[in-house]
Formats: C-alpha cells, sequence, structure tokens
C-alpha cells in the first residue's frame, strides 16, 4: 500500500523538521525509445537526459506523438523499444487531454478523492490552498459538471500539484486556459522546477516563462520542420535554452 | 550532464514508402516499420529478403545453426517459408490418412451388433471431438507464449487455430446429434458432456467476435488470448464429464490404462481418422497463418 | 485501493437510477415469463428457480458495460491505473461496487419474487444463498467482459464472451435451487457453485487487469 501522508500542500508532513536534508538529485533519463503505433514509427532511438529543476517542451504539429511520448513516460503505452529511467510510478503525476475528474463529485471532492487515490492525505486546510491556488474557491462545491472547461483544467492542474510527485507528465495544460489560467500555470510550473522538480511539457505554444534551463524538442515529420538555421521559437521567449 | 538544445537535426530523408517522422535535438530516428535500421546510405542498398522482411529479425544470410533452428520459427519470415514447405505434406497426409481410415471405418470394420451401421459415424465423430479439445489447449497455449514472451508469431497462430477449431466442434455436435437420434431416440439431451462441447463452440466464436471487433491488432491479439486462456477451464470439464456426471453419452472408449473394448479394425479406423484429422488441421492452421501475416504486413505500411 | 472503493461507492451513491436499472429488469423478466407460459401452478413452481437465475443473469449482465466506460470518457480510468494500486485495486474496487450496487439488491428482491413462482420456503432460501454466492462470480466475470469490450461499439460482444463462462454458475445455482424445490439435497451443487466462484475469484481479477490496462493504452 502505498505510503500516506498527512500533511501540507508541499508533502512536508507535519512531524517532519523544519529544514529537512536535500532530496535527492532525481533526473530522468531516456534512451532510445522508440514507439509504433498502428504499423508506424512515431519516433524512433530518441534519447534525452532532464534533471532536477529542468524541463522539456515538447513541439511538434498534431499526430506526431507528443501523447504517446508522454504516455509511454508514464507507463501507459508498452516501452518495448528504449529504456526508461527515473519515472516510475510513484514518481509522476500525468496530466492528460482528459481532465481525470468524475463529473458527478464536487471540485474538492475530485481533489481530496484524488489525491488520496495517489496515497497523499492532504489535510482540509491543505485542501482549500489547492483550490485557491488555481483560483477554485469560490467554485469547490460545484460539482464538475458544471464547471467550465477552464475551471476544470484548473481543478486538474490542482490534482497535479498537489500530488507532489516530482516529475510532471503534462499534455496541453494550458488547453482551454484563458490568460488568468496560464499565468496560474506558470506560477505553478516555476514553483516546481524551483523546488527541484521536472517536467515534460507538451505545448503548441511558447511557454513565456523566465526560467533559467529548458530543453526543447521537437517531434514531426521532416517536411513541417522549421530550417533549422532559424530558431523554431521566437526570440522574445526565454523558454528555450541557448547552449 | 543534460543535452543541449535547439541544434539543427540531421535529415533523414525516406523512401516513398515509409513514414517521415523524426526526434529532436536530442538525438533519434525515423523510419517505417518496412526499412532496416541500418544507416541511410546501407538503407537504399539492401533490398528486401522477403516479403515480411521485418528489421527486428536477425539477416538472413546465414544458415540457422542446429541448435537455434525451432526457435528461430519465432520469425516471421522463416516461419513463413518452413510453413510453405510444409504445408503440402501435411495436406497430402490428410488426404491419404483420411481415404485409409474412411475405407477401414466404412468397408473393412464389422458391424456393431448393437447399433447396426449408425455407430460409422464414430470415426467422424470422436475424432472431430478430440481435434476440438485439442486445438483449443493448442491455442490457449500459444496465448500464453504470445501474453508471456511477447512473440510475434505467437497470436498468429491462435487466431489461425481458433477457426479450425471451431469447424471441428461443428463437426462434432453435428454428428454427434446424428448419432444420437437412432442410438438414443433424441437428437439433443442437456448432458454434460454436450453442454459442454456446445460451451466450446460459443467460446471458439466469442473469440472470433472479440478479436474482429477490435481494430487495433495488438489489443486485439492480447484481449483474445486473455480470453481464451480463462476459457481454457472448460477443456477439461469436457473431458472429465462422463466420468464426473451421470450423463447419457458413453464413457471413453479409448483409455491409457487399459485395453480398448472395440474391435482392432474399429480401432484401427478410428486412429487412422485421428491422424488425417490432426494433419488436416496443421495444414490448414499453417496455411491461414500465412495469410494472417501477409495480412498483417500490408496493413503495417502506409 | 480504499479510497478508490470509496470514490466508486461514492459516484454509485449519486446515481441511484444506475442501481435502480437492473434490479427493476430482473423483476420484470420474471414477471415475464408467467405472462407468457401461462398460470399453471405446477409449471410455474417447476420453472422458477431456472427463471430467476437467468433473469438475474441477464440483469447483472446487461449492466456491465457501464461499469468501466465513464471513467474512462472522463479520463479518471487511467488516473487510477496509474495510482500506486494498479489495474488490479480498480477492478476490485469497481467489481465489489457493481456487486453491492446491482447483486446485492437482487439477493434481497429474489424471494419477492420466488412467491410468484409459488416456491417452497427451503427453496426460496436455498435460492437466495445461492444467488448471494453466485452474484460475485457473475460481477467478476462481468468485469471481464468489460474490460475486454471496454470502449468498443455495440454492447452484445460483451455478452456473447461472457454468457458461455457464466454458465457453470447458472447450472449449479439454478441446480441446487431447483434440487431443493424437489427435496433433495442442495449442499453438493451449492459446493460446486462456491468452487465456481472460487476460481472466478483467484483467475479472473488479474486477466481482467490485464485486459484493462490493453484497453488504457
Amino acid at each position: 500500500m502505498a505510503h500516506r501522508e498527512r500533511g501540507d500542500l508541499d508533502g512536508r508532513a507535519a512531524t517532519d523538521a523544519p529544514d529537512a536534508p536535500d532530496a535527492p538529485r532525481r533526473a530522468l533519463r531516456v534512451e532510445r525509445l522508440g514507439c509504433a503505433r498502428g504499423g508506424r514509427w512515431l519516433f524512433r532511438d530518441l534519447s534525452f537526459e532532464l534533471h532536477a529543476g529542468q524541463a522539456l517542451a515538447l513541439r511538434g504539429p498534431n499526430g506526431s506523438g507528443k501523447s504517446s511520448l508522454l504516455r509511454q513516460l508514464a507507463g501507459l503505452l508498452p516501452r518495448e523499444h528504449g529504456v526508461v529511467e527515473g519515472a516510475a510510478p510513484a514518481d509522476l503525476a500525468y496530466l492528460a487531454h482528459q481532465n481525470g475528474l468524475s463529473l458527478d463529485l464536487s471540485a474538492r471532492e475530485n481533489l481530496a478523492l484524488a489525491t488520496r487515490i495517489g496515497g497523499r492525505d492532504l489535510s482540509p486546510a491543505a485542501l482549500e490552498a489547492a483550490l485557491e491556488e488555481v483560483g477554485l474557491r469560490q467554485a469547490a462545491a460545484t460539482p464538475a459538471r458544471r464547471l467550465s472547461q477552464g475551471q476544470r483544467r484548473r481543478l486538474a492542474l490542482a490534482r497535479v500539484r498537489a500530488s507532489a510527485r516530482p516529475l510532471w507528465l503534462l499534455d496541453e495544460p494550458t488547453a482551454a486556459l484563458d490568460g488568468d489560467g496560464e499565468q496560474v500555470f506558470a506560477r505553478l510550473l516555476t514553483a516546481h522546477l524551483e523546488a527541484g522538480g521536472l517536467a515534460v511539457v507538451a505545448t503548441h505554444q511558447a511557454l513565456a516563462l523566465p526560467l533559467p534551463r529548458c530543453i526543447a524538442l521537437t517531434l514531426g515529420p521532416a517536411s513541417s520542420r522549421p530550417d533549422p538555421g532559424i530558431a523554431p521559437a521566437p526570440a522574445a521567449s526565454p523558454m528555450e535554452f541557448a547552449p | 550532464m543534460s543535452m543541449t538544445g535547439i541544434a539543427p537535426l540531421a535529415t533523414t530523408s525516406t523512401d516513398a514508402v515509409g513514414d517521415m517522422t523524426r526526434s529532436g535535438a536530442p538525438h533519434g530516428r525515423s523510419g517505417d516499420l518496412a526499412d532496416a535500421p541500418a544507416s541511410h546510405a546501407r538503407q537504399a542498398a539492401r533490398p528486401r529478403a522477403h516479403l515480411l522482411d521485418h528489421p527486428l529479425d536477425p539477416p538472413l544470410d546465414q544458415p540457422l545453426a542446429r541448435p537455434r533452428r525451432w526457435r528461430a520459427l519465432a520469425s516471421p519470415v522463416v516461419f513463413d517459408r518452413w510453413a510453405a514447405r510444409v504445408v503440402p505434406w501435411f495436406a497430402g497426409a490428410a488426404a491419404l490418412l483420411g481415404a485409409a481410415g474412411l475405407w477401414i471405418g466404412f468397408v473393412v470394420a464389422p458391424t456393431d451388433h448393437q447399433q447396426g451401421e449408425v455407430y460409422r459415424l464414430i470415426y467422424l465423430h470422436v475424432p472431430a471431438a478430440w481435434m476440438s479439445m485439442f486445438l483449443y489447449l493448442v491455442a490457449a497455449l500459444h496465448a500464453a507464449l504470445g501474453l508471456i514472451y511477447r512473440t510475434r508469431l505467437s497470436p498468429v497462430m491462435a487466431r489461425a487455430l481458433v477457426p479450425t477449431g471451431a469447424v471441428f466442434t461443428a463437426i462434432a455436435l453435428w454428428t454427434g446429434a446424428a448419432w444420437g437420434k437412432p442410438t438414443w431416440g433424441t437428437w439433443w439431451v442437456w448432458d454434460a458432456r454436450l453442454t459442454s462441447e456446445l460451451l466450446l463452440l460459443f467460446l471458439y466464436l466469442g473469440y472470433l467476435a472479440l478479436v474482429s471487433a477490435i481494430d487495433d491488432v495488438r489489443r486485439a491479439d492480447r484481449a483474445g488470448a486473455l480470453l481464451l486462456l480463462v476459457g481454457v477451464v472448460n477443456v477439461p470439464v469436457i473431458y472429465f464429464s462422463v466420468k464426473w456426471w451421470n450423463t447419457l453419452h458413453q464413457g471413453a472408449s479409448i483409455r491409457f490404462d487399459a485395453a480398448p473394448s472395440m474391435a482392432s479394425s474399429m480401432l484401427a479406423g478410428m486412429l487412422l481418422m485421428a491422424l488425417a484429422c490432426w494433419a488436416y488441421a496443421i495444414a490448414v492452421s499453417l496455411a491461414r497463418a500465412r495469410c494472417l501475416l501477409r495480412e498483417r504486413h500490408l496493413e503495417a505500411l502506409p | 485501493m480504499l479510497a478508490l472503493l470509496h470514490r466508486d461507492l461514492l459516484l454509485a451513491a449519486r446515481r441511484p437510477a444506475d442501481a435502480l436499472g437492473p434490479l427493476v429488469f430482473f423483476a420484470l423478466v420474471a414477471c415475464l415469463f408467467p405472462l407468457a407460459i401461462g398460470p399453471d401452478p405446477a409449471l410455474l413452481a417447476v420453472l422458477g428457480p431456472g427463471v430467476i437465475w437467468v433473469a438475474a443473469l441477464l440483469a447483472m449482465l446487461l449492466s456491465q458495460y457501464r461499469l468501466f466506460e465513464a471513467d474512462l470518457a472522463d479520463g479518471s480510468l487511467e488516473q487510477a491505473v496509474l495510482a500506486p494500486g494498479g489495474a488490479l485495486a480498480v477492478v476490485a474496487a469497481k467489481t465489489l461496487t457493481h456487486w453491492l450496487s446491482t447483486g446485492a439488491p437482487l439477493v434481497v428482491a429474489a424471494p419477492l419474487l420466488a412467491l410468484q413462482y409459488d416456491l417452497a420456503p427451503t427453496a426460496t432460501g436455498v435460492l437466495a444463498l445461492a444467488l448471494l454466492i453466485g452474484t460475485p462470480a457473475l460481477s467478476l466475470l462481468g468485469a471481464f467482459g468489460a474490460a475486454l469490450t471496454l470502449g468498443l461499439r455495440g454492447h452484445v460482444l460483451l455478452a456473447l464472451i461472457v454468457l458461455p463462462l457464466c454458465v457453470p454458475t447458472l447450472i449449479f445455482g439454478s441446480g441446487a435451487t431447483t434440487a431443493a424445490q424437489q427435496g433433495l439435497a442442495a449442499g453438493p451443487q451449492l459446493s460446486l457453485l462456491g468452487a465456481a466462484l472460487l476460481v472466478s475469484l483467484v483467475t479472473l481479477p488479474w486477466a481482467t487487469a490485464a485486459a484493462l490496462r490493453l484497453a488504457v493504452e
């Protein structure tokens, strides 16, 4: 059974000493990963390494295998070719295209049960804090069915945040979010990376975040790739990593 | 040390058939399932050795060492060639053995003093019933192998065996009914053996329905394998049902631990027919497996 | 797994119509047979156990397709599969919830329907006991079929592949009740029924979990 910690939002149990020793340096290592679906290779021999505090931005047109890569890292798709290290099920939080919410439960119930299913028991105060963080405090008691798409996405982000897992696998996290929601996401992601977490984010848009270290990875057909001489993202976005 | 960011990618062009997908700055490659994993220069040069050539198979140019012979059959290409050579022999054997068995059964063997001429259906009914159970067990074995070892050929063999098994089950039920009417006075009776044989037919049909309803080949294979394995419990029930329950169906005529209770010519006829059914099943299943492999390979090309 | 169970029970409680549907279906089918066959009491008493069992089987089976569908659609199924318990915990929680919401009401309602068929009191008792043992097995089998056919069009396929597997349970359960109705000992049939339940319990959850992982890919 999963080890339950009843505590606050950041995973510090009530009995922990105020300054805990450094968490082990985590890394995600992928070696020669391949994914074949429907008889076609989506990608092959994919290798990369991600360290604590880094984010990997997955780019590419529709159908290029971004979601499949995330699902392989999450363990939902089998990894028949290649090796993945550092993505144990207990270490990751996965946000799919769908929100993973039961529509008949309220926002608060969804969050509480989802985190409990993941092995964490949040105190009521921590739950409220999580909902506040994504701007859903007013809508906490509303059934998920009556929330808007953007609100549901925020709730899903709250779930990822509350899981306190080091590796975040996010598939189009800003889909259906308004400008304010995108800021919420940026805040959450930055805080997560600064606390030593890792993230793999599939996104169509450039995430304008003042991040120190980030890797871009583009999947997709050769014909649609931009000229390698030109940076594939607007120069204004500091998310891109310059060697 | 983490990988650097936006380095230009080495472009790998593909042939007209392949799908062009590539991975990014952290290095990777593209290709479709029919391409060789070698570098691009060799990719164009190497001719495809066989229709079913697959890049993950060992190359075919060196002869197979004898100790590895059987396991090499797990490769679709090797299997295809072997099956192509072997099927005609089994088909011929089935024809010859079948002719001999039927001749002995219908011409040479004496008339049964209790049941008259109608007992001769035994020469078709009993081998068909044996094969129906045996083929299910073999299909379940392939299903288990496919699930555990993820061999590519095992689900194909299971799919190839099931229709033949269903046909034999239907023959067993039909000839059994034709035999039952004059002997017991009824076409059908709901005793343990007949009921479980009918269930076996439904299990076969259920498998066929399931694998044809799922579009994704991999999921269809594994789901079908699970279904076969869960249903395998039915086969011992059929076999032992005459011992466990009082049924109208007669007991086992051929046992391993006692002398058979029938005339030797009848026994010979039945054994010949059993061998004929077995050879027929092998020939037909292997031929079907070859067809399935081709279907899959064609679907795999974009 | 308890958290999963908590959530599933909460969801089942929020939609009581889902649990009532099979119950009403059960009652309806059990009422249809006397209308179709005729009111002869002796005939009904003979057919009663079998009819009630078939109605229970159909009522449980026809509601099973919904077991995983809703969660697959809103994405919570794959989140649950990623949880510490894995697919096995999901299967256990869902099957238990299904039995509590669908199977247990059938066990309670069956004696009332047995009155229609004029079954003897001992037979009614054996019927309830047999359903108590048999409905969990039917839940397990139905969950297996639901996982195999998850996401496929048409719900008949589930019944098609699961009904042959349900037959032993049906035969033993109905046979036990018929034996009791005729005044014979029902013990042997009941113990065979228990054996069927045990076999289902030790094989099906793992097969269902494997099928669920396939469906979630």
